[in-house]
Order: C-alpha cells, then sequence, then structure tokens
C-alpha cells in the first residue's frame, strides 16, 4: 500500500471541567487508507466523534489536544498554522455532522452556503466578474444534482427549512463535496433518518467514494451500517481504541469482550425466544481513570491482572485487539 | 390466549390547522392533517402487537389516540368490554390505571424538579393506591428493585440517572399502578445498543412477571422482529400490512413493507444485499397522494394505485394487507416488472 492518507498517533483530548480532568480520548491510533472506508463504531462517550474533531482541528476550550500527531498525507495538522488548517479543512478534510438542522445555516439559502465553499477552496474557478458568479452556480447546481435534489436549478433559492430531513443531510453532504476533499468523515449521517432514506444516503456517499476516489469515515453506533459499508472496523469504548481489522473480520470472529458484547446485544428476529445477553452496567464516567483495562467493570472475563495499562496486541492480518484474554499471534 | 384485550375499530385522528381572521371571512377550509386515518386491530391479552413505520407515519399517534392522550376524531377503542372512547374524563382517568404509556425520550417525560419517590408515586395518589406516606414510599421502592434500580435511589432527581436508568423510572412509572395493558412508544430508540438490549430484556421479564399486554412501536424492524407476536405496518397514517411477525418478515407481501425490510443493514450480510432503493422522500401528509398512498414511491404501481385506495385482504393465516397487485406474486426485489 502507499502513503496512508490520514495517520493519527497516540491522540488523547482531554477537556478541564470542575468535576475533574475529563480524557475523552486516550492514545487513539487511526490508519485511512487512499479511497478506504472505514467505520468507527462505538456508544456515546467512547470518543468517536471527539477523536474526528480534533483531526479537524475543531476542539476549542476547556477542550485540548494533549498529545498526538495527525499526519494527513505527511504533514502534521497539528503543527500548522490557524491560516493553513483553514485552507486544509473543506479544501483535503471535508466533515459532515449528525445534525443537518443545526448545522445548516438556516438564514442563508444553500444556495449561498454551497457558494461560499466553492468561494473559500476551489481554485479552479474563473478569477472574478460575472463569469466567476457563473461559474459558481453552474458548479453549486450540479453538486445539488450529484447528491440527488431534483430540479436543482430551483431548490439554490431555497433554505434549509424548506427541505426534508433527508434532503438536508444530502444537502450538508453535496457542501462537503463541493471541493472535492480527499477525505470525507461523516458523523452519524444517517442516525437522525428513517432506514428508507438511510440506504439512499449510505449509497450515495458509496456511489460518490467510487466516482471521485476519495476515503470516507464513517463514525455510527450502527454495526449494521459498519457491516454493509465498510471495508475495515475500528471499535472504540471509553475514549479508547479496543479493536481494529477487516469489517467481515472483526464481525465475524470479534476478539474483544466489548465488540462480542455489543454484537451480541443486537435484537435480532433469528433470535425470538433466547434471551439477548446484554452487557451489564454501563459507560465508565471518564474523568480521572486509573490505568487500567476500561471495560473490565462491565467484562465477564476480567480478573486482578486487567487492572493496569493494557496496550493493543496484534491478533492477525490487519487486526489488534486491546485485551490481554486474546491470545497475540506468533511473532516472526 | 382467551380473546382481544384491546379492539380498535376505525380509529381517526385528524389535527386542524388554525385559521387566519382572513381565511374565515374568505369562507376557506382550515388545512387538516389525517395522521391516523381509519385504523382497525386486535391485540390478544398477553401478546406483544409491533408497530412500525418511519418517523411521521402516526404510529405515535395511533399509541395516544387508544389512551386517549389524544382525542380520536373518529372511530372506537374497546378495552376489556369497556368502550373507553365513550368515558367520561373521569371515568377515562381512573381506566389509565389499567392502560399505561411509556415514552421514548427517557429526558424529556420526567419531570426534572420532581425526585424518583414523587414521580414514580404519583400514579398511586391519582388512583388511590396507596394508604399513606410511609406505604407508598415501601410500594416505590419495590417497583425501583423490580426495574433494576436501588430502592437507596428514591431521593434523587433525574439528572442524576443516565438515559438507561431514566428509561427503567418511565418503566416503574407506567407499571406501578399494575396495568394490564401498556403502550411502548419507541422506549429504547434514544439509548446506546448496549443498555438498549437491557431494557428490552427488563420489558420482557416484567411481562412475564405482571402479565401485561404491549403495544410495542418502534422503527426499528431487527427490536420488533425480536419480540413482537404480531406486527403492523404504517404508512402515512393507514396499516398497510399486518399477521403474525414471522409471515411478515420472511413473506412480507405488501411493497412498502418489502422495501422497508431491504433497507435495514444487517450485520449478518457483508456482502451488500440486493437492495431496493425507493425513491424520494415521504409525501406531506397535509397533502397525501391519490390512491393508494404509497404510489408515489412504490416501483410497481399502475394506474389503478393513483385512482383507488386498496383494501386490505388476508393473505395467509391471520395475515392481511392492502394492494392492488397482491395476487400476482409480484417483489419488488425482482424489479417489479416481472408478472
Amino acid at each position: 500500500m502507499s502513503r496512508p492518507l490520514l495517520q493519527v498517533r497516540g491522540l488523547r483530548t482531554v477537556f478541564d471541567t470542575r468535576a475533574g480532568r475529563v480524557c475523552a480520548v486516550d492514545g487513539v491510533d487511526v490508519t485511512v487508507e487512499p479511497g478506504e472506508c472505514l467505520g468507527v463504531v462505538g456508544e456515546s462517550g467512547s470518543g468517536k466523534s471527539v477523536t474526528f474533531a480534533s483531526v479537524m482541528g475543531l476542539i476549542r476550550p476547556p477542550g485540548r489536544i494533549e498529545a498526538g500527531e495527525i499526519l494527513f498525507d505527511g504533514v502534521d495538522l497539528r503543527q500548522l498554522s490557524r491560516r493553513q488548517m483553514q485552507a486544509v479543512r473543506g479544501r483535503d478534510i471535508a466533515m459532515t455532522m449528525q445534525d443537518a438542522l443545526t448545522a445548516l445555516n438556516p438564514a442563508l439559502t444553500v444556495g449561498t452556503q454551497i457558494a461560499e465553499m466553492l468561494e473559500a477552496h476551489d481554485d479552479e474557478l474563473p478569477r472574478g466578474g460575472p463569469a466567476r458568479a457563473r461559474a459558481i452556480r453552474a458548479r453549486a447546481v450540479e453538486m445539488l444534482g450529484l447528491v440527488g435534489i431534483p430540479s436543482p436549478d430551483d431548490r439554490l433559492k431555497q433554505y434549509p427549512h424548506e427541505f426534508s430531513g433527508g434532503m438536508r443531510q444530502r444537502i450538508m453532504i453535496a457542501i462537503a463535496l463541493a471541493s472535492k476533499p480527499r477525505l470525507l468523515i461523516a458523523d452519524e449521517p444517517t442516525t437522525a433518518l428513517d432506514v428508507t432514506i438511510q440506504a439512499q444516503v449510505l449509497e450515495l456517499i458509496d456511489d460518490i467514494r467510487a466516482r471521485l476516489g476519495m476515503s470516507v469515515v464513517l463514525i455510527t453506533h450502527d454495526l449494521g451500517v459498519v457491516a454493509q459499508h465498510c471495508d475495515r472496523v475500528i471499535v472504540m469504548y471509553a475514549g479508547q481504541v479496543v479493536e481494529e481489522g477487516p469489517t467481515a473480520a472483526v464481525i465475524g470472529s470479534p476478539r474483544h469482550p466489548y465488540t462480542r458484547g455489543l454484537l451480541a446485544s443486537i435484537p435480532r428476529p433469528a433470535l425470538r425466544g433466547q434471551p439477548i445477553r446484554p452487557i451489564e452496567g454501563q459507560v465508565p464516567e471518564l474523568i480521572d481513570l486509573p490505568p487500567q483495562c476500561r471495560f473490565h467493570a462491565r467484562c465477564p472475563e476480567a480478573g486482578p491482572d486487567c487492572l493496569r495499562p493494557i496496550e493493543m496486541r496484534r491478533v492477525g492480518p490487519g487486526r489488534q485487539v486491546r485485551c490481554i484474554r486474546t491470545p497475540a499471534e506468533a511473532g516472526p | 390466549m382467551t380473546g382481544a384485550l384491546l379492539q380498535v375499530e376505525g380509529l381517526s385522528k385528524t389535527y386542524v390547522g388554525r385559521m387566519s381572521l382572513v381565511g374565515r371571512l374568505l369562507g376557506r377550509r382550515p388545512t387538516a392533517v389525517r395522521a391516523v386515518s381509519d385504523v382497525s386491530l386486535d391485540i390478544e391479552r398477553g401478546e406483544i402487537l409491533g408497530l412500525i413505520g418511519e418517523s411521521g407515519c402516526g404510529k405515535s399517534t395511533l399509541g395516544r389516540a387508544i389512551l386517549r392522550l389524544h382525542e380520536p376524531s373518529a372511530g372506537r377503542v374497546t378495552f376489556d368490554g369497556t368502550d373507553v372512547t365513550a368515558l367520561s374524563p373521569a371515568a377515562m382517568t381512573a381506566m389509565r390505571r389499567r392502560m399505561q404509556i411509556i415514552f421514548q425520550d427517557p429526558y424529556a417525560s420526567l419531570n426534572p424538579r420532581r425526585t424518583v419517590a414523587d414521580i414514580v408515586g404519583l400514579p398511586l395518589q391519582l388512583h388511590g393506591l396507596a394508604s399513606g406516606r410511609a406505604a407508598q414510599r415501601e410500594t416505590v421502592a419495590e417497583m425501583l428493585e423490580k426495574v433494576g434500580l436501588k430502592a437507596g435511589q428514591i431521593d434523587r432527581y433525574p439528572h442524576q440517572f443516565s438515559g438507561g436508568q431514566r428509561q427503567r423510572i418511565g418503566i416503574a412509572r407506567a407499571l406501578i399502578s399494575r396495568p394490564d395493558f401498556v403502550v411502548c412508544d419507541e422506549p429504547v430508540s434514544a439509548l446506546d445498543v448496549s443498555i438498549q438490549a437491557q431494557i428490552i430484556q427488563l420489558l420482557q421479564d416484567l411481562k412475564r412477571e405482571f402479565a401485561l399486554t404491549y403495544l410495542f412501536i418502534s422503527h426499528d424492524i431487527s427490536v420488533i422482529g425480536y419480540l413482537a407476536d404480531r406486527v403492523a405496518v404504517m404508512y402515512l397514517g393507514e396499516i398497510v400490512e399486518q399477521g403474525p411477525v414471522e409471515a411478515v418478515l420472511s413473506r412480507p407481501r405488501h411493497p412498502y413493507t418489502q422495501s422497508l425490510l431491504s433497507a435495514v443493514p444487517k450485520v449478518e450480510a457483508t456482502a451488500r444485499t440486493d437492495r431496493v432503493r425507493l425513491t424520494g422522500d415521504l409525501p406531506s401528509p397535509l397533502n397525501p397522494p391519490s390512491g393508494c398512498k404509497f404510489h408515489t414511491r412504490c416501483p410497481l404501481a399502475i394506474d389503478i394505485c393513483r385512482r383507488s385506495a386498496p383494501h386490505r385482504e388476508t393473505v395467509g393465516q391471520g395475515h392481511d394487507a392492502a394492494c392492488h397487485r397482491l395476487h400476482e406474486g409480484l417483489s419488488i426485489t425482482d424489479g417489479g416488472s416481472a408478472a
């Protein structure tokens, strides 16, 4: 493989609160290869959104990135000035938010919002004058058409509230894609949507990824979505990555007790009449956590030897797990 | 099973918009949304009827109209032999001891300024079920233990609990008056997967312990498929298909049910299944399509679907569906052209 498009190493993002220091992301490594779709799964508080908000440089006080490298195409984004980062954000990496209604500006037309993105990041546009305005308009129409909005010419003049939830999500994707980014980070793009609309939006993302050759990070809590759309997956728990590997392998034979618990928690028609086995307890508070396995309080396999820092270990081709109960692959 | 505990016949709920003065002077008709349209269904004693559909299809409104939390516009609801739609407000309040609801949002449905003792104890007071404060506290404490909370948490406020724990408080409040029938309105939709499984398990255990009957409203087909005995599928205020859950999930007959099932991303299938992509969005209920309400998105729609609304027809044991093309044996997964 060529050089990874995104490589995050040892990322630690903390929030200083009155109750104590919340370590929302603690030592996270993520790699995204060119053209791949990486799934990031975890429950609320797992740190999946904060990890990628850190990548985008969107962490504001009281939050701060305490340690780690964020290499995008070999450049450490943490070393960039605010202005340089502004150029990367949107042009090279774009992010869509879960809630399209609050992410879009209610006072501006959809056309204006797409044009803003193009103004800021598209270098191929004519320099000025009516030619530039025409080109921007044409590109905006093209983008709305690309995400499957009917009669895009007329709908450019409309405001976000005039669109349905699924269409707003697609408009946000259109804005994110307007500058042809190399990496799209989609944070729960379909959580607020109904299944039939969810299927449309995810297929749209697949389709555009194939056509533009970009990489996608799909942040979701839905393992079904990951199974059908992602090449690789990382599972996060309480601010750490606990399992990583090719999607089929991770879902087919999960190695971390948390991943197994998550899969066993999904109610399925095939399991009718059998009790589901939920994971007992709840996600720990992330304030001043001791350096030990974060899942041990809920883990059926935990023992006293889990009360120490646990490192990720390789357990197969491209597979890593943060659990001492899983035998490591015999090294060469 | 000993017969229907709850019978719903021709239930409708129409919300009428407010009219401006000018509109009234000009003799315009107010806008009306028919959220639930002529719905009939039976729920047997001891069963779980699952109600699925997408947002805006009217499933929550139906649940609330059954309990008269929203007054039905037409139709009748019979509960254990009593026509509850004919009850006086006072008699209806008394009847709610036996008919309860669990809400979706564990944050919005609990009064933040009341302690758990007050929230869960209120139904006891309303229905005169506790003699004295000490007895009431004791009953509440017992109920808390039954839903997996600690009796020692009785004096806490809702914000001191997590989402899953709050949902347990909502369940305790619904069950403390020992109802026979509970509307579960998306009780697990706002929860994380692992917490969702805990609550589903709890609802199943409590159903057995208290001999409950559930109307379980959800947009999540996996949850319904796991939990329900029978299922009803709603689209734009109407029930388009209903039947035993195995039959409906394995041999769905209505094209809407078929597309809904095929849209669910499944964990098992790593290979992409042949998906039917429904085009377009849900039409506005303000201005519903003519004929069959699904025809604007249906890949099988033909001329008659635009003109006349189909009636529900029996397609199997206890299984019916409303579609003009039921008997042509079509499935939208074969593209709809094969006949």
